[in-house]
């Protein structure tokens, strides 16, 4: 492989890194919370829900396409991206955390209550490691998901493998789309495996 | 004696429907009070009451001389120890965190609540050094349902609640866990609310037997009395009790 290739690969490879490292951690911030809201809050879960569901359903070129022009988180480039992706994420984390913690046994959260946790104590000592397991899994589903998503990335500017694959397809070069694809595949069958492995041990 | 709970003209109500209607009842330090009813009749909303998960919508229910309403609800709570028939063990904590969990909210140091939960399993006949470390899924349920009772224990609650702790274990495990009631009642003197569908269990258990029928108390009455009393429902739970099979 030319030495440039191989160099242009590290460098993008970092890139999409960043992006899907960054968009997780504002999603997972976002959308957990959210998720725990909602299972307080019965009237705000159509709403939350159907956001999530509703960015969930848009295609993903064309919800890039869309950031453009909105002003502040809008534009050319990474942050958009990043948006996007953010975007995109929240459903399966917002829905595996409401599902996570209103599966937690009735009789178990009744004692909880009756034993004079607060409902603090509650949430952090009895939902939500019991519900971590569930909440895990919404997180590796959208892992796994943003890391082939963020490869649109490059369409608007925002970098990482996409690069190679949109370069590749305008200039019919397989091994160009190649360069793109098969690292994007490695990372996200690493991150399904890494996050399946941290499920099982989180949880036994 | 003095009154620790008292239900003073209290009922719940759901919309229309009237599930406890005006119940008025002390139960006295030391004894055991249990509620004796059919399904729908009252008993688990008027046990709710006491510790404050449900709250009366007319009447009150005092414990220790004040209003449920005038308690700070986990307070309340802590003081009362409350043991369900599905027990609600939290199945990622030992039996020993489980036991030691109202001590450990109520910040115990870690040698007293150690030293407090084996006392407590021995208590209910289990070995510490055998089950501390188990988890519930490592239970049977009789086992389960020691535990729950050792946790209603740990933080020495001047009051504690039963619904129907015994419903779900088979009937040699129940004879077994009633015993043990009985033994840790002459041994400690707790005051106990129990509810129950059981009249055997009732008649082996109370000091009081309160019969519950649609929301409303229709007998309030010692064992002994209650064998004798009249009134449809009372008749109709002793007919539980004289129901023998015929030899062959």
């Amino acid at each position: 492989m030319n030495p440039d290739l191989a160099g242009e690969i590290l460098q993008l490879t970092l890139e999409h890194l960043t992006l899907v490292l960054v968009s997780m951690a504002a999603a997972i911030a976002l959308a957990v919370p959210a998720g725990i809201l909602i299972t307080r809050r019965a009237a705000w879960r159509p709403w939350l829900l159907g956001f999530a569901n509703v960015m969930q359903t848009i295609p993903s070129l064309a919800l890039f396409g869309f950031l453009i022009p909105v002003p502040l988180i809008g534009g050319i480039g990474k942050r958009t991206a990043i948006v996007a992706l953010v975007l995109y994420a929240l459903l399966p984390i917002l829905r595996n955390t409401m599902v996570g913690i209103l599966g937690v046994d009735a009789a178990v959260r009744e004692s909880a209550v009756a034993m004079g946790m607060t409902g603090r104590q509650l949430l952090w000592r009895v939902e939500m490691p019991l519900a971590a397991r569930t909440i895990l899994a919404g997180i590796r589903v959208a892992t796994v998901t943003t890391i082939g998503t963020a490869t649109i990335a490059a369409a608007i500017g925002g970098g990482g493998l996409g690069v190679f694959i949109f370069r590749g397809i305008a200039s019919v070069d397989t091994t160009q789309i190649l360069a793109g694809a098969v690292p994007a595949a490695c990372i996200a069958l690493a991150a399904d495996a890494g996050l399946g492995l941290l499920e099982r041990r989180w949880t036994n | 004696m003095s009154a620790v709970v008292e239900f003073r003209n209290a009922s719940y109500r759901i919309g229309a429907r009237e599930i406890l209607q005006g119940l008025t009842l002390s139960v006295e330090a030391g004894e055991t009070l249990v509620l004796l009813g059919r399904s729908g009749s009252g008993k688990t909303t008027a046990l709710k009451m006491v510790n404050g998960l449900l709250f009366p919508s007319a009447g009150e229910v005092l414990v220790d001389g004040t209003p449920t309403t005038a308690w700070d609800a986990v307070r309340l709570k802590r003081r009362i120890g409350y043991v369900i028939q599905e027990i609600g063990l939290f199945p990622h904590y030992t039996v020993a965190r489980n036991v030691g969990l109202v001590p450990q909210l109520e910040n115990w140091e870690a040698p007293r609540i150690g030293a407090r939960v084996d006392t407590l399993l021995g208590q209910v006949g289990l070995d510490p050094e055998q089950f501390a470390a188990r988890y519930p899924a490592q239970l049977s349920g009789g086992q389960r349902q020691r535990v729950g009772v050792a946790r209603a224990l740990a933080a020495d609650p001047s009051v504690l609640l039963f619904d129907e702790p015994f419903g779900a274990v088979d009937p040699v495990t129940r004879l077994d866990l009633q015993k043990q009631f009985l033994a840790l009642r002459r041994e400690l003197g707790k005051t106990a609310i129990f509810v129950t569908h059981d009249v055997r269990e009732a008649l082996m258990l109370a000091s009081r037997i309160a019969l519950l029928r649609d929301g409303m108390l229709e007998l309030l009455a010692t064992p002994r009395e209650f064998l004798e009393a009249g009134g449809a429902e009372a008749r109709a739970f002793q007919a539980c009790l004289d129901w023998k099979v015929d030899a062959p």
